[in-house]
């Protein structure tokens, strides 16, 4: 079973990167082949320059720099809150019953509409960017804990009710541990929303981070500059998620490997 | 002390609330009492209350009349000299199977060393030695099973009440752990009440046997099973007084007599 296991991922790794060599040489003659100009697509050595460019005149590392910090903060507070109120409505019925319509509500309305009520308080700082990311980040972390405290089997409770286990026992020895699976499987989610809360903020208003980038070079019909944001952003978010992806694994080591999916 | 009363039932009566307003009694006025030492298996159809007397007997629910007692105290709530065990496993997939042994004692306080110690002492017992660093899942059915054992004695309890442990596992492995559990029982000579649907198996393993009736519970039939060997059911199975007792017990629970089957 091993054996056809690492044939699998030999194969499947020499499949992944012969299409990256075909889409990144795609990108670099595909538009000229095809007659597209570069103000719509330009070829990926002008994409290349203009990020080499951007380095060194536009602060592109700073600008990076501040989106990532605006995402790992928002993310961090996020699923914390998340998580905290997860477990406080999973073990209290009563609490969940009340807050349950207004959850539902502010879960169904978009929350990157909040972004320029957020910049109308707090002006053009970080502050709000950090706010959007927290907003949209808590949800989905919420639901899965609560959803996994609610469906833990009663009677995995009882026995240890029956060896007389305090309510704190209760909770660290099986509620807390049996809810980190779905708890994780939310904060993957939450680390790819984080950078789209960030970025819709740093777009409605600001002169910083790879948002504003996007929304100068647009301004400029500097393509390449928006490309480069692009490319910048999906690295941030696909950092972010494989450190998710890395604490995982180290944390949830007991599940059998099948069950990790993704990476 | 032959005659000392481990577990007693003294007229006890559950009623429940059901959804529509109207009361169900799950037990009508039930009298057992199991002596030292003693096995004794509660058989009856589906839903007659055999469970019902399993939580009152180990504390989770109180009944609406009448007292349990354990070791000639009353029952008020969870306490050390009942432990139960499930048909389901109720391991713990985050707790190695020496963790999950030692999951009661830890509850309990039992201090590090010797939960070690008594945890290392039943692993062996009941040939897991080998398996105690694996997950539960790294294991068969039968065996999680034998580990659920190891967590019930651990505590140590005078009283063990067994919810129709092996109806999960293969007739196979079921055999197996039939043999087990008596070989276990009687060496370590613990009183022990066992649930079950399996005719053969309340037969096999016990002193005595204690026919149910149809909801509301009551105890309708008694008998003391007069064939040597308790701690060998493999052996007990042959005897030529097994079929008698088998179809003694067919006729109380009706079973052919009508054309529904109850169990």
């Amino acid at each position: 079973m091993s054996n056809g296991n690492t044939s699998m991922v030999r194969r499947g790794t020499a499949v992944s990167l012969l299409l990256l060599v075909v889409f990144l040489a795609g990108w670099e003659w595909g538009p000229g082949l095809l007659r597209i100009p570069p103000f719509i697509i330009p070829p990926l050595s002008a994409v290349a320059n203009e990020a080499v460019r951007m380095w060194h005149v536009s602060g592109l590392l700073t600008h990076t720099g501040i989106t990532a910090g605006e995402v790992l903060a928002g993310f961090i507070i996020g699923s914390l809150m998340g998580a905290a109120m997860g477990y406080l409505l999973g073990m209290s019925p009563t609490a969940e019953f009340a807050l349950s319509p207004y959850i539902l509500a502010l879960q169904i309305a978009p929350k990157v509409a909040f972004a320029p009520l957020f910049i109308l308080w707090m002006g053009f700082t970080v502050y709000p960017k950090i706010l959007v990311a927290i907003l949209i980040v808590f949800f989905p972390v919420l639901v899965n804990v609560l959803t996994a405290v609610r469906t833990i089997d009663p009677d995995l409770i009882n026995l240890a009710r029956a060896f007389k286990a305090s309510r704190a026992q209760i909770f660290w020895k099986i509620e807390f541990p049996a809810s980190l699976p779905p708890l994780f499987a939310g904060l993957r989610i939450g680390s790819t929303l984080a950078v789209v809360g960030v970025v819709v903020g740093e777009l409605v208003g600001g002169n910083k981070g790879l948002g504003y980038l996007l929304s100068f070079g647009e301004g400029q019909a500097n393509t390449a500059m928006v490309f480069v944001a692009i490319v910048m952003l999906t690295l941030v978010g696909g950092i972010a998620y494989l450190l998710v992806v890395a604490i995982e694994l180290r944390v949830l080591h007991y599940l059998p490997k099948r069950v990790h999916t993704g990476f | 002390m032959p005659d000392l009363i481990r577990l007693e039932y003294r007229n006890v009566t559950m009623r429940f609330r059901q959804d529509g307003g109207q009361t169900m009694t799950a037990v009508q006025d039930v009298n057992i009492a199991v002596r030292d030492g003693e096995v004794v298996s509660l058989i009856g159809p589906s839903g007659c209350g055999k469970s019902t007397l399993l939580n009152i007997g180990s504390g989770l629910a109180a009944p609406s009349e009448g007292q349990a007692f354990v070791d000639g105290e009353r029952v008020e709530g969870p306490n050390a000299h009942v432990a139960f065990m499930l048909q389901k496993d109720l391991l713990l997939p985050w707790r190695t199977i020496a963790e999950n042994v030692m999951f009661g004692v830890e509850i309990q306080g039992v201090p590090t060393a010797e939960r070690k110690h008594r945890a290392q002492t039943l692993l062996e017992t009941l040939k897991l030695a080998d398996f105690a660093k694996h997950y539960p899942h790294q294991l068969s059915g039968g065996m999680r099973q034998r580990v659920a054992l190891a967590r019930t004695l651990a505590v140590d309890p005078t009283v063990l009440l067994l919810d129709e442990p092996f109806s999960a596992v293969d007739a196979q492995t079921r055999i197996t752990l039939q043999q087990e559990l008596a070989q276990t029982l009687k060496h370590a000579g613990k009183t022990a009440l066992l649930i079950t649907h399996d005719l053969l198996e309340a037969v096999t393993l016990s002193d005595r046997v204690l026919v149910m009736s149809r909801r509301p519970g009551k105890i309708i039939d008694e008998i003391a099973i007069d064939i040597p060997g308790r701690d060998d059911p493999l052996t007990r199975r042959h005897d030529a007084k097994i079929g008698g007792y088998v179809n003694h017990l067919m006729d109380k629970l009706g079973i052919g007599s009508d054309q529904r089957v109850p169990a």
